[in-house]
C-alpha cells in the first residue's frame, strides 16, 4: 500500500500471461499520485477466472525524460500510467537494496 | 531516445506492447467508420456487459495478445477483435466452432441466391 506521493518503482520482469503493465515502464521510477481502490486482477480476468484477490491500482506520474532518457526534449513532460500494486515497489527501498 | 523497438529489447510475443517503439509517424487520418466495424464494435460491448458477461475484455486482449506476430500485424483493427470473440465464444462454450462454420455458410447461401 503506497501513500500519495511515494517514490515507486516499475518491477522489471516477465510474465508469460496477460500483462497490462507496459514494457517501457518496466523499472522506472515515477511517483504515486492517487490510490484508485481495488479491481479484479485483469491478469485473472484473462483466463476466466474472477480476479481475485482484487489488486489495488494506483495512478503513477512519470517523468517523461525518466521514460525515454535525457535528450527527450521536453523536461517538463509528464506521463500518468494507472499499474497495479504487486508490480511496483518503494524506490527509496530499492535504491537501498541496492535493485 | 531510449531504442525500445519490440524486435530487440521486448520479449517474445509481447508484439502488441509498441509504447516507444520507433515505428515512424502515427497516421492520425480520421477513417469513416464502416458498417462491419460497427457492428463488431456492438457486439463486443454486448458480450462483455455485465448483463451478458460472455467473457471479460481483459480476455479478449489476452486473446489478440496471443495471435502470431505475422496474424497480429496482418489484421486490421476490427479484424482482430472479431477473431477474438469468435475464439472466446468457442473458449466459453457459448458456441462452437461448427455452430459458426454453419451459420456462415447459411448467410452466405443466403446472399448468393439474393444475387450478391
Amino acid at each position: 500500500m503506497f501513500t500519495q506521493g511515494t517514490r515507486v518503482k516499475v518491477q522489471d520482469r516477465q510474465i508469460s500471461g496477460h500483462c497490462r503493465t507496459p514494457q517501457y515502464l518496466k523499472g522506472k521510477i515515477g511517483e504515486v499520485i492517487e490510490d484508485t481502490g481495488r479491481w479484479r486482477n485483469p491478469e485473472l480476468l484473462a483466463y476466466h477466472k474472477p480476479g481475485l484477490p482484487m489488486a489495488r491500482l494506483f495512478r503513477v506520474r512519470f517523468r517523461q525524460i525518466d521514460i525515454w532518457g535525457a535528450d527527450y526534449p521536453n523536461p517538463i513532460d509528464t506521463l500518468d500510467a494507472d499499474l497495479y500494486e504487486h508490480w511496483l515497489e518503494d524506490a527509496e527501498h530499492a535504491v537501498a537494496e541496492g535493485a | 531516445m531510449n531504442p525500445s523497438h519490440p524486435d530487440d529489447s521486448h520479449p517474445a510475443g509481447a508484439h502488441h506492447d509498441l509504447g516507444g517503439a520507433l515505428l515512424g509517424a502515427i497516421d492520425r487520418c480520421e477513417h469513416p467508420r464502416t458498417l462491419y466495424e460497427m457492428r463488431v464494435d456492438a457486439m463486443l460491448m454486448r458480450l462483455t456487459h455485465p448483463s451478458c458477461g460472455a467473457f471479460k475484455v481483459d480476455a479478449m486482449r489476452r486473446a489478440i495478445e496471443n495471435y502470431s506476430r505475422l496474424e497480429y500485424e496482418g489484421l486490421p483493427y476490427y479484424d482482430r477483435w472479431i477473431k477474438a470473440v469468435r475464439q472466446l465464444l468457442v473458449e466459453q462454450g457459448i458456441l462452437s466452432d461448427s455452430q459458426i462454420n454453419e451459420r456462415i455458410e447459411r448467410i452466405r447461401a443466403a446472399r448468393n441466391q439474393q444475387g450478391n
